[in-house]
C-alpha cells in the first residue's frame, strides 16, 4: 500500500518538475529569442519548414473536408428542402471548428513530430551541446526560432484550411448538386460573423499553435538522447498534442459559444 | 599519500577545481576531488572507461552540475555563475567533443565559420581567411564544400578542431582527438595540439586513452580512478610512481587491480544456469 502510495508521489512530483521545466523552457524561448537581426533569417528558415512544407497537406485535407461537409450537409438538408443553407453550415463548421482543430492536429503530426525529432537528434548527436560549448544559448539558437515560427504559421495555415474548405464545399454543392449558386454564397455571407465566428477561430488556432509547438520543443529538448528516446518524445509530442488541442477545443468553445 | 600531491605546485593557475563531488544515482563518479590545471600548458586527464573523464569535462564547462565542491575558471565559480556569465565564460572556452558534434545542416566551411559568425564582427573576406587557414591547419582546407554526413569519423573530429579553435579560446578541452584517427593523421594532430599551445598559449587538456601519444606532448598528467586522483605528476614523474593501479594503466597490463570485466556473478555458474 505504501509503496503504491509512493510510487504515485513518485510519479506525481517528476510529472510536476517536467511541467515546471516546460514553462522554464518556453519563458526562456520567449524571453532570450536572438537579437532581430539575427533572429530573422532563422524564422524565416524555420517557418519554411513548419509551415511552407506543410501547404500540401493543409490544402489537400481542407479541400476534401469542405468537400465531404458540402455533400454530407446536402444529403441531410435536402429532406427539408434547405439545401440552399450548405454554404452556411459548410462555413460555420469550418470557420469554428474543423479548420483550427484539425489543422492543429495535422501540424502535429507533421509539423510537431519532425521539431522534436530534429532537437532530439541535435541533442543526441552533442550538436547542443556543442552550441552550449561555442557560447551560444541552444533555447535562443535552435528552439526560440522554431516556438515563434509554430505559433505564426498555424493560424495561417487554419485560415488557408478555411478557405480551400470553402472552395471544396462549393465545389460539391454548387458545382457538382446544383445548388443555386446565389444563395449558396449569399447565405455564407449573410450568417458568418467577422468577430464571433472568423476571429473566435483564429483565436482558437493561435491558442493551438502555441500548445502544440510548445509541446514539440519541450519534448525535443527533454528528451532521452538515444533512439528509442527521441521514437517515444516524438509519439508523445503528438498524443499529448492531439489531446491538448481536443481538450482546449470543448474549453474555448464553451468560453465563446457556450454562453457561460 | 597527500604528500605526493602538492596543493600549489603552480604558479598559475586557470583551473582550479576544489573538493569536488560528483554522482550518477547511488553511483560516486568524484569524491572530493583536488585538480588544478596551469595557465598556457597541456595538461592531460587519464583513466580507465567509466571513470568520469569526459565527465570532468562538462563540469569544467558548466554543462554538468557538480554535487559540492567548487570549480574555479579564472576566479569564476562555474557552477554558481548566472545563465549569461556562463555563456560569456564560454566564449573563452574551445571544446572537441568525442563526437565531433558538427551541425548536420552546415557545410564544413559553415561549421567553422559558425563561431566566427556569432562572436564577432569580422567581415566575409576575413572569414573565409581565417576559415581557410583553421582547416589547411587539420589538413581539410579541400574539404571546405562537404557536408558532415559526408566526412569520416576521423575527419569529423578534424572539423571540429578547427572550429574548436576558430576563435582562439583561451581553453581548449580535447575529448578523445586521437579515437579513430589513422597513423599520418594522429601523428598530424599530436604536433598539431602542442603547435598551438606553444604559439598561441593556450591551456590544453586532453582526456584520452592514447597512453603514448598524450604523454609524449602533455606538461602534467591527472590519473583518475574510483572517484579520485590516484597520482598526478609530469609525464617522467609518472613513470616512477610505484602504486600497481598507475603501473597496470601507464602499461596497459590487463591483470592488476583494476579489473577489466565489469562486476558479475561467476562465469562458470553464470554459464550453467543456462542449462
Amino acid at each position: 500500500m505504501f509503496d503504491l502510495l509512493a510510487s504515485l508521489g513518485r510519479f506525481g512530483l517528476h510529472k510536476l518538475a517536467a511541467f515546471g521545466q516546460a514553462g522554464i523552457i518556453l519563458m526562456q524561448s520567449i524571453i532570450a529569442r536572438p537579437a532581430p537581426l539575427q533572429m530573422l533569417p532563422l524564422l524565416v528558415r524555420q517557418i519554411y519548414f513548419v509551415g511552407v512544407l506543410s501547404l500540401i497537406i493543409i490544402i489537400v485535407s481542407g479541400l476534401f473536408i469542405g468537400m465531404v461537409l458540402g455533400l454530407q450537409g446536402y444529403t441531410i438538408l435536402v429532406d427539408y428542402g434547405s439545401e440552399q443553407a450548405v454554404g452556411q453550415m459548410v462555413a460555420l463548421s469550418l470557420v469554428r471548428e474543423m479548420a483550427p482543430v484539425v489543422t492543429a492536429l495535422l501540424f502535429a503530426g507533421r509539423a510537431g513530430s519532425a521539431l522534436t525529432a530534429e532537437i532530439g537528434l541535435m541533442k543526441a548527436t552533442e550538436q547542443l551541446s556543442s552550441l552550449e560549448m561555442i557560447g551560444v544559448d541552444p533555447l535562443r539558437r535552435i528552439v526560440a526560432p522554431r516556438f515563434w515560427a509554430g505559433f505564426i504559421c498555424l493560424p495561417v495555415l487554419a485560415t488557408i484550411f478555411s478557405l480551400v474548405g470553402v472552395t471544396g464545399g462549393a465545389l460539391v454543392g454548387v458545382e457538382w448538386l446544383g445548388i443555386y449558386e446565389g444563395s449558396f454564397w449569399s447565405n455564407m455571407q449573410n450568417s458568418v460573423d467577422f468577430y464571433d465566428d472568423i476571429v473566435n477561430g483564429l483565436i482558437k488556432a493561435v491558442v493551438f499553435g502555441f500548445v502544440v509547438t510548445w509541446i514539440a520543443v519541450f519534448q525535443g529538448y527533454d528528451c532521452v538522447p538515444t533512439s528509442e528516446g527521441i521514437s517515444q518524445a516524438t509519439t508523445r509530442t503528438v498524443v499529448y498534442s492531439s489531446l491538448s488541442v481536443l481538450g482546449l477545443d470543448f474549453i474555448l468553445t464553451a468560453l465563446m459559444f457556450g454562453d457561460l | 599519500m597527500l604528500s605526493v600531491f602538492p596543493m600549489n605546485r603552480f604558479d598559475d593557475v586557470i583551473i582550479d577545481i576544489k573538493q569536488l563531488s560528483f554522482s550518477r544515482g547511488e553511483r560516486a563518479i568524484y569524491r572530493n576531488v583536488d585538480i588544478q590545471i596551469p595557465r598556457g600548458k597541456i595538461t592531460a586527464i587519464m583513466g580507465p572507461s567509466g571513470t568520469g573523464k569526459t565527465t570532468l569535462l562538462k563540469i569544467i564547462g558548466g554543462q554538468l552540475q557538480p554535487d559540492g565542491g567548487q570549480v574555479l575558471v579564472d576566479g569564476q565559480d562555474v557552477p554558481r555563475l548566472g545563465r549569461k556569465d556562463l555563456f560569456d565564460l564560454r566564449e573563452r572556452m574551445g571544446m572537441l567533443f568525442q563526437s565531433g558534434a558538427l551541425f548536420t545542416d552546415m557545410s564544413v566551411f559553415e561549421n567553422v565559420a559558425f563561431p566566427l559568425r556569432v562572436h564577432t564582427d569580422l567581415s566575409e573576406e576575413m572569414i573565409r581567411d581565417v576559415v581557410l587557414m583553421k582547416l589547411h591547419a587539420v589538413g581539410l582546407r579541400g574539404a571546405r564544400d562537404l557536408m558532415p554526413s559526408e566526412l569520416s569519423g576521423g575527419m569529423a573530429r578534424r572539423v571540429a578542431l578547427a572550429r574548436a579553435i576558430a576563435l582562439d579560446p583561451d581553453i581548449l578541452m580535447y575529448d578523445e582527438p586521437f579515437a579513430g584517427q589513422d597513423p599520418i593523421a594522429m601523428g598530424v594532430l599530436v604536433n598539431l595540439i602542442k603547435r598551438l599551445n606553444q604559439a598561441l598559449n593556450h591551456t590544453s587538456i586532453i582526456v584520452s586513452h592514447d597512453i603514448q601519444e598524450t604523454i609524449g606532448i602533455a606538461d602534467y598528467v591527472y590519473l583518475i580512478a574510483d572517484a579520485e586522483v590516484i597520482a598526478q605528476g609530469t609525464p617522467e614523474e609518472l613513470t616512477r610512481f610505484s602504486s600497481t593501479k598507475v603501473k597496470q594503466f601507464i602499461e596497459g597490463l590487463p591483470d592488476g587491480p583494476v579489473p577489466f570485466h565489469f562486476p558479475a556473478d561467476d562465469y562458470q555458474a553464470d554459464l550453467l544456469q543456462g542449462s
